[in-house]
């Protein structure tokens, strides 16, 4: 048997990239250099084709068609084109949709500009996540500690952190925070650690934030209590 | 439901990761309802993150993260039963359990639940009480139809 791998050539952009059978078009793009717009897509991270942003259009056998790039296979002869008009326009879509969660996502601003995304055009509905799944894929995959997880479903579908792991867990990590697209993933933890396990941050400083730790060495204001003259007893009814 | 029984349940899929659903469904349907530290028992039992166990236990609404009554009641507000007089039936179910749809009792007796097109149209408006079907119900008989259980 011939175990050699067999290898894909297709055309991208009008160059041509010869990658293995199993690659996906986007890792063939970033190969020879072509970029794509990508938001849920993480190289340490499972392929999940959660965002669309990623979408080209595809030809194969005459026939056109739009594909997530992340997640579609390379194929012999198959012509990708990353920028259309309709991709352009597709994409462009996607991000107001994505900026009516997170107008201010950095990522985000600056896709808008180059797509010329308008980022009212939707109404907004600042939940500032965008359900990459970038941080409980990653708790998931790469750090296999299971801290933070979607619940609920369809419209009210959110991330939440398991408070009972999150305590022991999270502190010293707190690695999803920089992969997150949005900030949200440190609002929610944090909003986690404030009804869960409060108090801590005054206490002990975490490990990278210096800004926590300046914070630690200002002294607490004392709290002075204003004494109220004791209610009158109530009055039983006899 | 003692705790004897979840814990059977439990054992039983032991070790099972892809039995979660399964594990929950017979839960839910004899505790009527998921308490966390028992999701944490599954979870430990059938070797799956405990994230997991919540995010199927959400996402389903079968199950439910809080406690239920006794008895499940579903008052259709589906389009015929809507027509057929399925919110005054609605209402008078309100009244006599004085719950509004997604409560539960403080007695844990009953549940009210409002489903939209429970699937049978044709015997509208419906009353189901765990399951069995009450067709062609009118407010006056809800109160008959509630009595017979306790
Ligand atoms: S919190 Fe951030 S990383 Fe996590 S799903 Fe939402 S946007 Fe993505
Ligand atoms: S990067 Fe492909 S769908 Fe998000």
């Amino acid at each position: 048997m011939n175990d050699a791998i067999v290898q894909i050539t297709l055309q991208i952009d009008g160059k041509e990239a010869t990658v293995p059978a199993g690659t996906t078009v986007l890792k063939a793009a970033q190969q020879i250099g072509v970029a794509i717009p990508t938001l849920c897509h993480h190289p340490k991270l499972e392929d999940y084709g959660g965002c669309r942003l990623c979408l080209v259009e595809v030809e194969s056998r005459g026939r056109t068609n739009y594909v997530v790039s992340c997640l579609y296979p390379v194929e012999n002869g198959l012509v990708v084109r990353t920028r259309s008009e309709k991709v352009d326009k597709v994409r462009r879509v996607i991000i107001e949709e994505l900026m009516a969660h997170a107008p201010d996502a950095p990522e985000l601003v600056r896709l808008a500009y180059e797509y010329g995304a308008d980022r009212n055009r939707f109404e907004k509905e600042a939940a500032f996540c965008v359900m990459c799944g970038l941080c409980v894929r990653y708790c998931d995959e790469v750090k296999q500690k299971h801290a933070v997880g979607f619940i609920d479903n369809g419209h009210a579908r959110e991330i939440s952190f398991i408070p009972e792991i999150a305590a022991t867990e999270c502190w010293s990590c707190q690695e999803c925070f920089a992969i997150c697209p949005t900030s949200y993933a440190q609002a929610a933890y944090l909003m986690t650690e404030a009804l869960a396990f409060p108090g801590r941050r005054k206490k002990e400083s975490a490990p990278r934030d210096a800004a926590v730790e300046r914070l630690a060495d200002i002294p607490a204001v004392p709290m002075t209590f204003v004494k109220r003259p004791p209610a009158s007893e109530p009055e039983l009814a006899k | 439901m003692s705790e004897q029984q979840i814990t059977d349940i439990i054992e039983k899929y032991r070790g099972r990761p892809g039995a979660v659903i399964h594990a929950l469904t017979e839960i839910q349907h004899a505790n009527h309802w998921l308490p966390r530290e028992v999701m944490h028992e599954v979870a430990d039992a059938l070797e799956v993150p405990f994230s997991q166990v919540m995010q199927i236990a959400s996402f389903y609404k079968t199950f439910s993260l809080t406690p239920k009554g006794k008895h499940e009641l579903h008052v259709c507000t589906g389009m015929t039963c809507h027509l057929r007089g399925g919110a005054r039936l609605m209402a008078k179910v309100e009244e006599l359990t004085g719950l509004k749809p997604g409560e539960t009792d403080t007695d844990a007796k009953f549940s009210l639940e409002a489903g939209s097109c429970l699937g049978s149209c044709s015997i509208g408006p419906e009353l189901i009480v765990d399951g069995k079907h009450y067709g062609r119900m009118t407010p006056e008989r809800a109160a008959d139809v509630l009595k017979q259980y306790d």
